[in-house]
């Protein structure tokens, strides 16, 4: 601290909490002590208050004594002469004015006032399938508000593998509308996740960006929260959950909530025009979890450290930054963040003319902003990646054979095939479909590009605003060129990549991609865990679940989804030394509930010795431990004989009476609990999903998305289990959200479940 | 005559007044009898009627054969032996108030800090689940009069220090089985005929002396603790200028706080200020000497008048109706010159008694009751006030730093650590830490050595922490304030302005060095600058020692690891041998040595050599002032200032003064 900030920092936080409890009062009088208070979609409450007291407040009336503990924290300012110390004194104030904020936030839930209205907003979309359809829907005029746990935990994978490097949580406004872009495109070419909050004198940075046109939301990586200091609670908010998500803590303990944060999660604070007393008193709390604020004002510099990693306060007047402009300006304000967080960013340069970074992933191009396309309702577009000779593989040799889109009028169409070669003495056929895949990531990560699907129904758009900025065909090939040079240096040692718009050759290399398509198909589907030695592991997860262990088989894989045993083996090729270690199986226990004692000692050693024994099928005994990235929950429902399978896409409510997001708070964080899985969503086709307590046979209820998006693999499932209408007998949350009506819908529907053995 | 008597200006004045009225004071007696030479320097033995023998010139051994060395050994390890069972008799008075409150006999006394009860319970090994906090209490007053009596085995606060600390003293033979045992073993090892190799003596001396640090000591200040609440940071006044024209002034002046805490009771009864009113004065006034005011001070921003050699001065102000003693501390000299003022001199221990004086024998079990007669007494002789003369020299200070508070400081109720505090050291804000302690004496200045030292450290980036009457000391010239921060390096001053804390830390009374050896332990086991208290970059002075428990205070900080100096000649100076045994000697033991040292411009380039070596020693960059001060309220100021002038200003520009 400094006296100057504690001073305002404990004066704005006396004032936040008199503000709460005046606001507590009135609702009290207003809506009565039995008025429900939550955050939308998150089963951990208000989830700072959870944290840091454990109150798991449902009520209103339960948010009393969460008022009477923050008052407790609070101080007096310290005095002009004399003083007596005010670091702890502010620190606690801080953490007084994050239960306060939260507390005002869940009140004004109940008003209705949140998530903040912003008329003519538009929020870019959730997770989507088809832009044509999220442009018709979405909420308009509403900012985002917390973050939702299914958001949460799709970004987790992010966070531990290294795409998502950290958060920021920018409050205020920029000097100007130019800079405020600028901030934030530097902060998505790193992958960084952006938090929007604060305004000075009524002018936000959501407005500076709404203004420029910049896209916010969650598919590119910026949250808008709202123009107001208290939305911030939502960033300290996601900083929580994450650790009781990932990291396995329980709310009350708060020290090692803020510790996980210290260590683990690569967040910071940037405080954009004036800092006034509710600003300081936040960051008071945002310290405590180990998170520096950095301004662009001039105000007192902390530069010791301790509580934070590095300097809990860094102030860079923006005009004083050394550069041509306030664009190279905004540019080093953003490169001196990353280093007093301790960020690590890895970034590869790609020569194109438009911003680059995964934050640019989940950018939309809207059919209004278009191009041009390939593939879709249209036309057609597929990728493929093989391997050849290195003799075979001219490295950075990239050919457009065909036409480019210049032509092609405005808002238009054409066919597409990319084919990437790659040589190199490592590389082995079976890494083809892992690299391949990259592809979809990759085009995705260029700024004004969207790339949706794989394989040969590959999608691609290209805005208006990029092919101005002079984005061309040969451009993907050098994205490709680079970002499969920089993240796979270990086996691709030349890579090559021909581009196909002539409409005969695009067609010959269709077929030649089919063919091999149709070899990979079968060769996955045709291993078993019984025709390989070893499993793998992957404790990719463990910077943030220190004690899970994700046991990789060929028929079970990653609960993320994102890791087969293939990818494994590749990764483990890539990095020898990774989170992917091959898992020989050896002495088999009981092969047909899946004990070997190879997972077995892996897991109890790689478990921090928590996770005793571990069986690779079974939910009922030792079920496998998840993180918290799961596609799917599993858990057993004991009336209905059979287990239900929710969707982290389903937010509705489950037979087993939770939510998605509450019943993963048991399902994660690597505790056992015999009944609840976390898995991912192909491991309900294979033939060794739950196989010792029933089978497939067992799953009586399903998130509908699953049933849709799953369809064909699991129509064949069915028939694998001689039942074709299986699917169908299947309740899900379109026609059975309790328990009771899930036992009369599988009487009426004959579902076999209910003539098996006692699944408990 | 004062010029090289006092620092204090308070002080000054007042020798100036004794000088007119003619009373002579310790100032005056200490010039006019010239140390024994032959004492100061170990050389006499007067443990039989065979001797005494002095080993000067060409006596190289006593009538019983025993050396310099063995003699000079002794005298050392007696001097250990009172101290140490000076701390821990008051640890156990400590114990025994705890016990008493526990069972309901001292209804006066409740538990202020059940927390640090809890704490220390479970540092006792006392069952705290579902009990309740009396009988807590109880068993724990028990569990640490058994730690002082205790015969076999080791004390269990041994635990409290690092891991290779303990397994140092274990290896070297020092961790103290007992409290009392280690005193009586000590007084037994130095009778005549029984341990007659130096180092044996010393060594033993060494483990007595840890009774007292680990032991004896830090109970007392747990108790204490207990009993009266840990401290938390408060502010307060100094120097005589606290002393008021128009109120009973009432003076607690010893070592313990047991009574003076219902002195403070009892002088704030609206009862006592109504009936002083009606003996003419506006109120009453209570302040404190030496340790007694230093344990009211931390825990209740009682005002302090003076450190030692303050009491007999401030006596002489003819302002001070009443002064209660009770232990350790306390010159004769005051009930003579009691009987020249209107002063009334009581005592109120059972085992210290002074003639002349008034003894009023405290009993706990009426304590608040008895507090009101003594105050009552003060009131009542109001009236009898003559001719006053108190100094205006006032001043202000912070005190009140617990380790426990150093810990919230640093981080909060949930972030609490000492993390910032090893991350400023290990980068180099701080050059390292210090502790400054001890008392005053006669022979030297008074305080000019602890002002001295202490300006140099926090000058060189050196965090001190204060106890005793060192601390009143650097209070009475503004280094306990905030304020002080300007005095300090630049990398300290950023600490400081960080946390808010000053470049000094009032960490209590003699008796709370265990605080500085909490704090040490911390440190060591925060990470980052080593294992053991040995390896950290620390120093320790008693620049102007003159009791018995700086020697067993100063030898247990060397035992503990810290090196350990003394500002005196050698006490042992009779045998260099014995002189280096301290030294080099207990340094290749225990890895803390003890040397006397009177020059402080020599104790402070040996003091900061040595941090410097310990820097090099863990590895961490080599102290460079330059790379810091950059962080703090100035540029903000400056831009505020600017402002206010109507210079035109941008938040998004450094300030530039024209």
């Amino acid at each position: 601290m400094s006296r100057y900030i504690a001073t305002r920092g404990i004066r704005g936080a006396n004032r936040i909490v008199k503000e709460a409890e005046d606001l507590f009062e009135k609702a009290l009088a207003e809506h009565g002590p039995d008025t429900k208070v939550a955050f939308p979609n998150t089963g951990y409450y208000l989830p700072v208050i959870l944290g840091i007291t454990g109150t798991e407040v449902e009520r209103l009336g339960d948010l009393k004594p969460v008022l009477e503990h923050a008052r407790s924290l609070l101080h007096p300012v310290p005095e002009d002469r004399l003083w007596t110390p005010y670091l702890g004194e502010a620190l606690d104030c801080g953490i007084a004015t994050l239960l306060a904020e939260e507390v005002i936030m869940g009140i004004r839930f109940i008003y209705g006032e949140q998530p903040e209205r912003l008329p003519g907003f538009r929020l870019a979309g959730g997770t989507f399938t088809s832009p044509d359809e999220a442009e018709e829907g979405g909420v308009e005029g509403r900012l985002n508000g917390p973050i939702d746990d299914i958001q949460l935990r799709s970004w987790g994978i992010q966070l531990v593998d290294g795409r998502m490097p950290g958060f920021a949580a920018i409050i205020g406004a920029a000097k100007s509308n130019e800079v405020a872009v600028k901030i934030v495109r530097e902060l998505q070419m790193r992958n960084i996740l952006v938090f929007l909050c604060g305004n000075v004198n009524g002018r936000s940075i959501i407005h500076q960006l709404t203004e420029e046109g910049v896209e916010l939301g969650y598919d590119t990586y910026t949250v808008p929260f709202g123009t107001d200091t208290i939305s911030a609670i939502y960033a300290a908010g996601f900083a929580t959950r994450a650790a009781l998500t990932f990291g396995g803590k329980k709310g009350g303990q708060t020290r090692e909530i803020f510790l996980y944060n210290k260590f683990r999660v690569f967040a910071f604070g940037l405080a954009l025009g004036e800092v006034d007393d509710l600003k300081y008193a936040t960051a008071g709390g945002v310290i405590s979890y180990g998170f520096p604020v950095i301004a662009d004002t001039v105000i007192p510099e902390i530069l010791p450290t301790g509580v934070t990693q590095y300097e809990h306060v860094i102030s860079m007047p923006f005009d004083d930054i050394e550069g041509k402009d306030d664009l190279e300006r905004a540019t080093r304000l953003v490169q001196r963040c990353i280093e007093v967080r301790g960020v690590k960013v890895k970034i590869a340069e790609i020569p194109i003319p438009i911003p680059y970074g995964s934050a640019f992933e989940g950018e939309r191009v809207k059919r209004a902003d278009m191009r041009i396309e390939f593939g879709g309702k249209y036309s057609r577009a597929f990728e493929y990646l093989r391997m050849r000779d290195l003799d075979e593989v001219e490295d950075g040799k990239i050919e457009i054979v065909g036409p480019g889109f210049e032509d092609v009028e405005e808002g238009g169409y054409m066919d597409l095939g990319i084919v990437v070669e790659v040589a190199g003495r490592k590389m082995q056929e079976d890494f083809e479909p892992v690299l391949e895949r990259q592809i979809h990531y990759f085009i995705n990560g260029a700024s004004g590009v969207q790339h949706i699907g794989q394989r040969d129904i590959a999608w691609i758009r290209v805005s208006k605003s990029a092919a101005e900025k002079g984005l061309t065909l040969r451009h993907f090939g050098d994205i490709l060129y680079a970002r499969f040079h920089s993240d796979f240096e270990a086996i691709v040692d030349k890579v090559q990549v021909t581009i196909y718009t002539d409409p005969e050759k695009m067609k010959e290399w269709l077929e030649v991609a089919r063919a091999a398509y149709d070899v990979r198909n079968k060769r996955l589907v045709e291993m078993t865990d019984e025709s390989v030695d070893a499993f793998y592991s992957c404790t990719l997860c463990q910077s943030f679940a220190p004690n899970h262990v994700c046991v990789v088989s060929p028929e079970r894989l990653g609960l993320c989804g994102a890791y087969n045993w293939l990818d494994c083996k590749a990764s483990h090729q890539i990095n020898p030394t990774g989170p992917n270690q091959p898992v020989p199986k050896g002495e088999p226990l009981d092969s047909d509930k899946g004990y070997w004692q190879g997972p077995i000692d892996f897991v109890y050693e790689h478990s921090n010795h928590t996770v005793e024994k571990v069986s690779m099928y079974s939910i009922m005994e030792d079920p496998m431990t998840a993180c918290g990235c799961f596609e799917c929950i599993a858990m057993v429902i004991p009336e209905a004989n059979g287990i239900m399978v929710v969707s982290r896409e389903d937010p509705s409510m489950t037979p087993a009476g939770m939510t998605f997001s509450t019943l993963a708070g048991m399902a994660g964080g690597g505790l056992q609990t015999p009944g609840v899985m976390g898995v991912g969503k192909y491991y309900l086709a294979s033939k060794k999903f739950i196989r010792p307590d029933g089978g497939f046979k067992r799953v009586v209820w399903m998130s509908s998305f699953l049933k849709e998006s799953m369809a064909e693999e699991l129509k064949a499932v069915a028939e694998r289990e001689g039942d074709p209408d299986l699917i169908d007998r299947i309740a899900d949350e379109r026609n059975v959200t309790t328990v009771e009506e899930l036992v009369a819908w599988l009487e009426e529907h004959d579902h076999p479940a209910l003539k098996m053995p006692p699944i408990l | 005559m004062t010029g090289n008597r006092t620092i204090d200006p308070a002080v000054a004045e007042m020798l100036q007044r004794a000088e007119e009225m003619g009373i002579s004071t310790a100032f005056d007696r200490a010039e006019e009898m010239k140390p024994c030479p032959i004492g100061s320097a170990g050389a006499c033995c007067k443990n039989c009627s065979m001797g005494p023998c002095r080993l000067v010139g060409k006596h190289d051994r006593g009538i019983c054969g025993a050396t310099r060395e063995t003699i000079a050994a002794r005298n050392f390890a007696r001097m250990v032996a009172s101290g140490a069972s000076a701390h821990s008799d008051h640890g156990r008075d400590m114990a025994l108030t705890l016990l008493a409150a526990a069972e309901g006999e001292a209804p006066d006394y409740e538990i202020r800090d059940v927390k640090k009860l809890l704490e220390v319970a479970q540092f006792l090994g006392v069952e705290t689940e579902n009990r309740e906090t009396m009988e807590i209490a109880k068993e724990t007053a028990e569990v640490a009069l058994a730690q002082i009596g205790q015969q076999k085995g080791e004390l269990l606060y041994l635990q409290r220090a690092p891991k290779k600390r303990q397994e140092i003293w274990r290896k070297a033979g020092v961790a103290p089985r007992g409290i009392d045992r280690e005193v009586v073993e000590l007084m037994h090892r130095t009778h005549v005929g029984t341990d007659q190799w130096y180092e044996s003596i010393l060594m033993a001396a060494l483990r007595n002396a840890l009774s007292d640090g680990w032991g004896g000591s830090m109970l007392a200040t747990d108790i204490t603790d207990i009993l009266f609440g840990s401290p938390v940071p408060l502010t307060a006044n100094v120097n005589m200028g606290a002393l008021k024209e128009d109120e009973v002034n009432i003076v607690v002046h010893g070592h313990e706080p047991v009574l003076s805490e219902m002195i403070l009771l009892a002088v704030r009864d609206p009862e006592m200020i109504e009936y002083a009113k009606s003996k003419g004065a506006k109120g009453i006034n209570l302040t404190g000497i030496c340790c007694t005011a230093n344990e009211t001070l931390m825990r209740q921003g009682v005002p302090t008048i003076g450190n030692f050699l303050s009491q007999e001065l401030a006596m002489m102000t003819g302002a001070i109706e009443l002064m209660i003693v009770d232990i350790q501390c306390i010159m004769q000299a005051l009930a003579p010159l009691a009987d020249q003022f209107h002063t009334k001199l009581v005592t109120t221990s059972p085992k210290a008694h002074i003639e002349g004086a008034t003894h009023v024998e405290f009993d706990e079990h009426r304590a608040l009751e008895m507090a009101k007669e003594i105050v009552k007494m003060g009131i009542d002789n109001f009236p009898n006030r003559q001719d006053t003369h108190i100094p205006k020299e006032i001043n202000h200070l912070v005190a009140g730093f617990s380790h426990e508070y150093i810990n919230y400081a640093l981080g909060g109720f949930y972030r609490g650590s000492f993390r910032p505090l090893n991350d400023a050291v290990i980068q180099g804000r701080l050059r390292g830490v210090a502790g400054v302690v001890g008392c005053n004496n006669p022979r030297r200045c008074q305080d000019a050595s602890h002002e001295y030292i202490v300006r140099e450290m926090i000058k060189n980036d050196v965090l001190v922490a204060m106890t005793g009457c060192g601390a009143i000391a650097a209070a009475k010239y503004g280094l306990l304030s905030p304020e002080a921060a300007r005095y300090a390096g630049p990398g300290l001053r950023e600490i400081c302005e960080t946390v808010g804390i000053p470049p000094v830390l009032h960490v209590g009374s003699c008796v709370d060095n265990a605080r500085i050896l909490t704090t040490l332990s911390q440190m060591a086991t925060e990470g980052g600058l080593g294992e053991d208290i040995a390896d950290l970059p620390g120093v320790g002075f008693a620049p102007e020692w003159m009791s018995e428990k700086a020697i067993s205070i100063g030898s247990y900080c060397a035992g503990s690891g810290v090196y350990t100096i003394m500002g005196s000649e050698s006490p042992v100076a009779n045998s260099p041998i014995v002189d280096h045994f301290l030294s080099e000697g207990w340094e290749e033991r225990v890895g803390g040595k003890l040397e006397f040292i009177a020059d402080p411009e020599e104790a402070v380039e040996k003091a900061l050599e040595h941090i410097d070596k310990k820097r090099e020693a863990l590895g961490l960059e080599e102290y460079d002032p330059s790379r810091f001060g950059r962080s703090g309220d100035r540029r903000m100021e400056e831009w505020l200032a600017l402002l206010e002038k109507g210079e035109p200003v941008s938040l998004y520009r450094e300030p530039r003064l024209k």
